[in-house]
């Protein structure tokens, strides 16, 4: 038998998909197969490169050559020119705009050379499907390591050094919620990983599950042994049914080599994982909502204390943490907590994942050290504006977040510097938008997601967000005076402080940030309508969202 | 089979390894070996293909893993192909002719492992990397 | 807890809820092995199998649970995934996250609602169509993004709509 010279790597994430892979890989399959080269040649079905406005990508290794947008028709050329002849098929190189030269490896493709892999280590680079595969490249190690060589206390003592912060969102030291969930005293406890993936235009989550699921199962399994439970919940939106169907691939896999189930590697540990499904709530990210709709009912939160870690799922300590959380814990057990700190800025170290999306060249996902500047990722990284137009601003958090304009786009970004340029974190959206978007519209755009999504339990919230919605709609129809941007401003501070959950707490923030950074814009809309900013039409698009 | 401890793990690590050997993790490490192999329709006519095969073979069965085998296009040297081109980090390439596959072993045990090229099947040294 | 087993229901069937359906959604309750947490994953299971969740089968599940109607409803009314309404034989999902909007997809939705004549999750005439505004589907890259049933349409003009309506309408 002929050993495998060359794996062509083909990526099957939802992305791609859509942009017809199933159809480059069966072409591939076909063609190896008539050549004659199937058995030398391997094709992997990956998951996402994070590249997706590049998509379907398929990446020759070992040359790590990197093709991108390949047609079904391309197959032919690929097998023939490059596995058949050696020679590179330049059409389907990556080409920065402007440049006529090909790029050949993917580490010199500009999209690539600033981005730091921790969280997204293993997406692109093995066959999700294949628990060998991840196994091979050192998989369930960290698990083995933990369970076998440390005590509960030194695997938390390492996550609380790593400083690893929750990357939901809320940034909340991953460590310390685990002391907190191993201090209760508690014979059932257990752990949820929160992929109720909310934020319209994130979704790093989605492909780290459809990616490298193993590691999400591992990080979860090391979770419940540091904190004393044996039961964790994977809490996944119903909307995701790729990232559904890996997971239980994943899940059964795992249990068959008995790294889940019962005396995992011959301890006493015992652990398993069920998947809950989420039915469309935004709220449910927020971790009371999201343990009422794991007991089935309606996502509403519930007021704090008692936190989760003392009492949640059905009463019992349950710790939440979010999947790209999940994904840098192996890492950080084999390489240790200096390995991690080494990376990022002085409260936030390691890497964050962000989704980058709107008015950009390069769409897609991108993993990058903390303190990287927002330049660094717009320019660099995602290539400048689409169109060679001008910049105007970028919203990160999604709609609890704020917008970043020019000035402020060489801060170095962490936890605490987006909180500080009124912005935040948040899962790690990040929406740039150009000279032609009008930023009343964005906040409204927001709003309205807030205000559909709003669960209705507490007044602010509810009430709130209808009536700051129906003020924007005022302004952008052109029947608004002066004194309803100075109510309005008013009534996004009374709902910020007086909602119950961090979905009201923080809804305003698009119009609070907005009226800061573009007043201009709001002004120009009620003093001069006829002449608006940005892009010139405001009728108002009433029902878009609302479920009747 | 269930797992019981670290040592099994690193057992299967070790049998499945193959699978994900020729991929690397796109941070651009680039300390290996790497041996280039014209793939051009003269190259392949000569039995290239038979090279490149022989090699991965060759370096599975001694479980050389720092070597990386590239197929390239026509290096343009018709009359001796199979040509094959050996890159060691720091050092200047090396361009062997007419290695047809039963050269493979040679090559590989006294360049790639022991350091020192097969002289008399150098087709040229020390020429400018293409 | 409920025993699921031990509750018989009258199952109101009618021309457009036949038992069939209904046989196998108890199947499926009764072979779980706890109801309790469970009202979300069953309903999950009634509106793949029944395609909407109407009334009857909201207080058939009631009912099966031994749970108030209220409750079913106040759990199908809350989650924008289920839905009461009978959809058509294509649902057209039109992406509204962030990344498709500031790309244009309410203009994009606009146009479909006015070339098909109805509003959101309202069914064609005919009986071909639903439009549906989803949150995000995760294809930011492809932004805006329509999906006819589960084939995603990236990077979608509005010149494409005519185009993508009609190759459903002679299959």
């Amino acid at each position: 038998m002929a050993i495998t010279r060359t794996n062509i790597m083909i990526c099957v994430g939802t992305g791609c998909l859509a942009t017809e892979s199933e159809k480059v890989l069966k072409n591939l399959e076909l063609i190896l197969k008539a050549r004659g080269y199937d058995k030398e040649v391997k094709i992997i079905k990956t998951g996402c490169f994070g590249f997706c406005e590049q998509g379907p990508i398929v990446k020759i290794e070992p040359e790590n050559v990197f093709y991108v947008r390949v047609g079904p028709k391309d197959a032919k050329d690929i097998i023939d020119e490059h596995i058949i002849k050696g020679r590179r098929v330049e059409r389907l190189l990556y080409k920065e705009p402007f440049q006529n030269e090909g790029i050949d490896k993917q580490e010199n493709i500009p999209f690539y050379k600033k981005q730091l892999r921790v969280a997204l280590r293993n997406c692109g680079l093995v066959n999700p499907e294949d628990i060998y595969e991840y196994i091979a490249l050192g998989g369930y190690e960290a698990l083995g390591k933990a369970i076998t060589k440390m005590s509960r206390d030194e695997v938390i003592d390492t996550v609380k050094k790593s400083c690893l912060r929750g990357r939901g969102g809320g940034g909340f030291p991953t460590g310390v919620k685990w002391e907190i969930a191993k201090a209760q005293e508690s014979q059932v406890k257990f752990i949820i990983c929160n992929a109720d993936e909310g934020d319209p235009g994130a979704f790093m989550d989605r492909s780290i599950l459809e990616g490298d699921p193993h590691s999400v199962l591992e990080a979860m399994a090391i979770g419940g042994y540091a904190i004393g439970s044996d039961k964790g919940i994977i809490y996944i939106r119903a909307e995701y049914p790729l990232a559904i169907s890996r997971l239980k691939t994943a899940i059964s896999q795992a249990r068959e080599l008995g790294l889940l189930g019962k005396n995992i590697f011959d301890t006493d540990f015992n652990f398993d994982i069920d998947i809950k499904y989420g039915a469309g709530a935004f709220v449910c990210g927020e971790e009371t909502a999201l343990i009422n709709s794991c007991e089935g009912k309606r996502g509403e939160p519930n007021y704090k204390p008692p936190y989760p870690a003392q009492e949640g799922y059905w009463g019992h300590p349950t710790c939440v943490n979010n999947v790209e959380t999940f994904a840098n814990i192996p890492s950080i057990i084999t390489k240790g907590p200096e390995w991690f700190t080494s990376m990022g800025t002085e409260n936030s170290k390691g890497t964050k994942v962000f989704a980058l999306a709107g008015k950009i060249n390069n769409v897609g996902l991108v993993e990058v050290p903390m303190g990287i500047t927002l330049r660094e990722i717009i320019y660099d990284i995602g290539g400048g504006i689409q169109g060679g137009k001008k910049f105007k601003a970028v919203q990160t958090g999604g709609p609890s977040g704020g917008v970043i304009t020019e000035n402020e786009l060489d801060t170095p970004i962490d936890y605490d510097s987006l909180t500080g340029i009124g912005s935040m974190m948040g899962s790690g959206g990040m929406i740039v938008m150009d000279e032609t978007d009008n930023m009343v519209n964005i906040a409204k755009f927001y709003l309205e997601f807030t205000m559909d999504e709003s669960c209705g339990r507490c007044t602010p919230c509810r009430i709130g967000t209808k009536r700051l919605y129906e003020m924007l709609n005022k302004i952008t129809s052109g029947k608004a005076t002066m004194a309803d941007l100075d109510a309005m401003k008013q009534l996004s501070y009374m709902v910020k402080d007086g909602s119950l959950c961090g979905l009201g707490q923080t809804a305003p923030n698009p119009i609070i940030s907005t009226m800061k950074h573009f007043w201009n814009e709001y002004v120009a809309l009620v003093t001069d309508y006829d002449n608006p900013q940005g892009e010139g039409k405001y009728e108002a698009k009433n029902k878009i969202g609302i479920e009747s | 089979m269930k797992i019981k401890s670290l040592d099994e793990l690193q057992k299967i690590r070790e049998d499945h390894a193959n699978k994900v050997k020729l991929r690397d993790s796109g941070n651009g490490e680039s300390d290996k070996i790497e041996v280039l192999i014209g793939m051009a329709t003269c190259g392949i006519s000569s039995g290239a293909r038979e090279t490149l095969n022989a090699f991965i073979e060759e370096l599975d069965h001694k479980k050389i893993d720092n070597v990386k085998v590239v197929t390239v296009g026509c290096i343009g040297y018709c009359h001796s192909e199979p040509i094959v081109q050996i890159n060691i980090p720091g050092q200047s390439p090396v361009l062997y002719g007419n290695v047809k596959k039963d050269k493979v072993q040679i090559i590989l045990d006294q360049h790639i492992v022991q350091g020192k090229p097969v002289d008399n099947l150098i087709l040229k040294v020390d020429f400018e990397r293409a | 807890m409920t025993q699921p087993q031990s509750i018989s229901v009258t199952k109101p069937m009618h021309e457009d809820l036949p038992e069939e359906k209904f046989n196998e959604l108890e199947a499926f309750i009764d072979g779980m092995e706890t109801t309790k947490g469970a009202l979300i994953e069953i309903l999950h299971k009634a509106q793949q199998i029944f395609g909407f969740l109407p009334r009857d089968v909201q207080l058939y599940v009631a009912r099966k649970l031994g749970i108030p109607g209220a409750e079913v409803f106040g759990v199908v009314s809350f989650y924008s995934y289920f839905t009461t309404k009978p959809r058509g034989k294509h649902t057209i999902s039109v992406c509204m996250g962030t990344a498709c909007f500031v790309r244009g997809a309410d203009k994009i939705l606009e146009r479909l609602k006015e070339k098909l004549g109805i509003e959101s999750n309202e069914i064609t005439e005919d009986g071909l169509f639903t439009i549906k505004d989803v949150r995000c589907v995760g294809a930011c890259g492809l932004a805006p993004v329509v999906m006819v049933d589960e084939k995603v349409f990236g990077r979608v003009k509005e010149e494409d709509l005519d185009d993508i309506i009609n190759s459903y309408k002679k299959g």
